[in-house]
Order: C-alpha cells, then structure tokens, then sequence
C-alpha cells in the first residue's frame, strides 16, 4: 500500500515539474500509438465496411479468422517483425529494427484485425437499415461504403478507440522489436517493464498512473470533440 | 412526358421462396401514363410484386423487362418504402443524397433538396435529425427523397399505412402533383377509398396471382370476380 502511495506521489511530482525524460517518453508513446492507430484505423474501417456489403465464397471464414486475429498474442508478433526485420531477414536492409517505425509497423499489425471486427460488427447492423434503400439508389459498391463509413462514424470511433487502447497498453511487440533503448525506442509501457526489473516501484508505479491518464485523457477528448451521447445525435 | 424506360413488361414472373409459391406466375404491362394500383389484402403479394418490378427481389421464373440499358432503367425509378429508410443524418442531408450520388455539388444538391423538402411540406424541419420525425413526415421525407431525382417512374409500397387521414391526404397531394408532372405511379394499398381516389388503372391481387386488371372507373363500378368485389365491398376475404 505505502508503494502505491509513493507511486502516486511521484506521478503528481513529475507531472507537476514537468520532468523532461517522462515527457520525452510519452510524447514518444503517444506519437507511437497515435500513428499506428490512424494507419490501422485506415485499413480497418474499410476493410470492416467491405465485408459488410460484400458476399463472397470465403466471408465467413474471413470474418472468423479476423475475430481470432483480435486475439494475437503481442509477443509473437514482435518476434515475427524482428525476424523479418533483423539484419538478415527479408526487410534487412530498411535498416529499421529498433526505431520506432518498426514499433508502429508491429502494433498496426496487431490492432488492425481489432479495428476491423469491431467496423464490421457495427456496420453490418447500420447495412441491414440501408440495404433497400441503397440497393434501390442504385449505388455502387463504393457509395454504399462511404455512406456507412460516415453515418457509422460515431460507432467507429470505438473500434479505433479499442485499437488505441490496445496498442497504448503494449508491451510485448514493441519491447522486442523497439528494444527499449533510452531517448530513441522507450516509451511508457517498456519504461515501466525495466523500472519494475530494477525494483524501482515508486516511479514504474508513476509511469503506470500517466499511463492510465493519458489513455482517459485521450478517450475523453474525442468522445468530446465528436459530440458523441448527446441528445437526438446518433 | 413519355417516359423511355416504359414499358415494363413483366412475363410469367414467379417468386418461391421456401419450397412455397409466393408470387405468380404474373404478366403484366405497365405503360404510358398515370396512376396503377395494386389492391389486395395483406399477404396477397404486393409488395413481392413492386419490389420484383424494381429489382429488389430476386424471381424465381419468368422475366421482368425495360426499356433501353440496364444502368439508365435503374438511375430512372424511385421507390419509396412501407416503413421510410431512414439515414443517420439531417432530413435536408438525407432527401439530398440521391444527388450526391449523381455527382451533383454539395452546395447545389442542398439547395435543390431544400426547395423539395419544402414543397412536401418540412420546410421548417430541414435541419433536424431524419429519426426525430414523426411517420406522416417520415413518409413525407422518404417520397421528397424519391422524387428529387425527378424519376420517371415511382414506386410506393403503402405509403400511407398506418397514418392518420391529414397526412394521407397531404402525401396523395404530392403524389397527383408528381403524376401531373409526367412521373408514372405504381403504388401498392390495401385501401379501398385511396385506390378509389387515386387510380387511373387498377391491378387485384389475391394469393399471390393477378386476378384483375382494370381502369379504375372499370374496376370500381363493375368488378369482374368475387373476390375483388368482395374487397370493394369491405368484406372479409377468406
């Protein structure tokens, strides 16, 4: 309990003064997550919508594989990427094993199937209102997408929500592929594994509560930007 | 106005669904002008029929053909549902999108939607969320959206089921405006009375087969079944 105690104490006082290394590796985290979830967000939602309109031979066994997709283990997407990426893997010579381009690379990988189950889910139902009435209008397949993009949109945003979730809290991939290295690969997740590797609770216990605020902070910002819960707007 | 898609022509058309005959075999021809009704009970096919006519059902047997090619025949009809599609967006928004679709500018598409909106009569609602209307302005909202594309052929699948008689009243205004503007109605009722007011001709279904084709001042004074004068007559059909 005292550890907890000391942990919040820390957090208030590197957050109060500012502390450069704290700020450096959220920024770092944000920039990160932030990146992959809008690349993610870009494959996924479109892909989400285009299994919901489309019918195929495959489609359900698309959707399934998707749906156990969301359920990757981290650890072994790292591994994966810094396998492909290592010196004498296929993608060798980019040169990018531990920096944070391989970082996003791995946690697009791992929130994109996230992204993309929770789009189809949403869309599926808002398709089964349009159906006729698109079918009717006699729309092209990439009408019917970009109108349950945007009419859906307020639901999306959970599924990029989801996505961002998942991805601020990763350890796994990115301490494999990132490396963890200081002032280049260490972001909050990683910052925290070593602290607590170097018994140093008080401030692996401050990291996590900015941890936890900064993925309230951002959940709070779009639910206010995008009006969501509010009267008559969907 | 003589439409270019017309005529419809419909050819032992057949829809089964389950093992179980629901539709047919029906041949039919639309043409020229007006108002068609399609009168029946409820179940007796009307709906099968319209959305068959539109392509919204897929037939079983037979064949359903217009006019000219295939992606015209489809730009140039509307069809307006029993219970409105309603889209998750402003009711200027949503009479707007056929237009939109069509590649017509935001601004021009807006403004052309709002000038319809207020012909039906939601002149002052433009801007509201389509699902806070009520159901006469809802079916008002769904035929502005139908018709913005000046279609040459509408159709409706009872409109004007389950509204109260103001909104009625207002929806067939706009719907003998749209006829004297050229467009060709094909709308589906189960109500005597609105078939009396409206229909320049009178198709009766029963159990899923046409069982009368008539003008409708034919129709009303000398039906030629039972059944359909049963219908006229408000008795119960077995």
């Amino acid at each position: 309990m005292n550890d907890i105690l000391q942990g919040l104490a820390e957090a208030g006082r590197l957050v109060i003064t500012l502390d450069p290394d704290l700020a450096e590796i959220t920024a770092r985290s944000l920039q990160v997550t932030v990146t992959a979830t809008v690349i993610a967000s870009a494959i996924g939602l479109p892909l989400g919508a285009w299994l919901a309109v489309n019918r195929f031979r495959m489609r359900r066994v698309v959707i399934a594989l998707l749906n156990a997709l969301m359920g990757l283990p981290p650890v072994v997407v790292g591994l994966i990427v810094y396998i492909l990426f290592s010196r004498s893997g296929p993608f060798g010579v980019l040169g990018l094993l531990f920096t944070p381009t391989v970082m996003i690379i791995a946690q697009v990988i791992i929130i994109t199937p996230i992204i993309a189950s929770i789009a189809h889910q949403a869309i599926r139902e808002l398709w089964a209102d349009y159906h006729d009435l698109l079918i009717s209008l006699n729309t092209t397949r990439g009408q019917r997408m970009r109108a349950l993009l945007w009419d859906g949109r307020r639901a999306l945003m959970t599924a990029s929500l989801a996505g961002f979730g998942r991805a601020i809290g990763e350890v796994g991939a990115i301490m494999i592929v990132g490396g963890n290295i200081d002032n280049a690969t260490r972001v909050l997740t990683t910052a925290i594994a070593l602290e607590t590797g170097k018994g140093n609770f008080a401030l692996a216990l401050a990291l996590g509560f900015v941890l936890i605020a900064l993925a309230i902070a951002v959940n709070l910002a779009l639910h206010m930007l995008s009006r969501t819960e509010r009267g008559s707007r969907w | 106005m003589v439409s270019a898609i017309l005529r419809l022509t419909l050819d032992q058309v057949e829809i089964r669904r389950g093992g179980r005959c629901i539709l047919g075999p029906i041949s039919l021809t639309i043409e020229g002008e007006g108002i068609t009704i399609l009168l029946g009970p409820n179940g007796s096919g009307k709906t099968s029929l319209l959305r068959a006519m539109h392509g919204l059902e897929r037939i079983s047997g037979g064949k359903v053909s217009w006019q000219g090619p295939k992606d015209r025949v489809r730009a140039r009809q509307a069809f307006v549902f029993q219970s409105p599609v309603l889209m998750r967006r402003s009711v200027l928004d949503c009479i707007a999108y056929p237009l939109l679709l069509d590649g017509v500018g935001k601004a021009t598409a807006r403004r052309r939607a709002a000038d319809r909106g207020a012909e039906v009569g939601l002149g002052d609602l433009l801007e509201n969320p389509a699902n806070s209307l009520s159901g006469g302005e809802r079916q008002k909202m769904a035929l502005a959206r139908a018709l913005i594309r000046a279609p040459e052929v509408l159709f409706l699948d009872e409109p004007c089921a389950n509204l109260d008689g103001r909104s009625t009243r207002e929806i067939e205004t706009i719907l003998q405006s749209a006829r004297a503007d050229g467009t060709r109605i094909v709308m589906s009722t189960h109500n005597v009375g609105q078939a009396r007011r409206l229909a320049d001709h009178v198709l009766f279904l029963h159990d899923g087969l046409l069982r009368e084709s008539a003008s409708g001042c034919e129709f009303f004074t000398a039906p030629a079944t039972p059944e359909a004068m049963a219908h006229i007559n408000g008795d119960l059909l077995p």
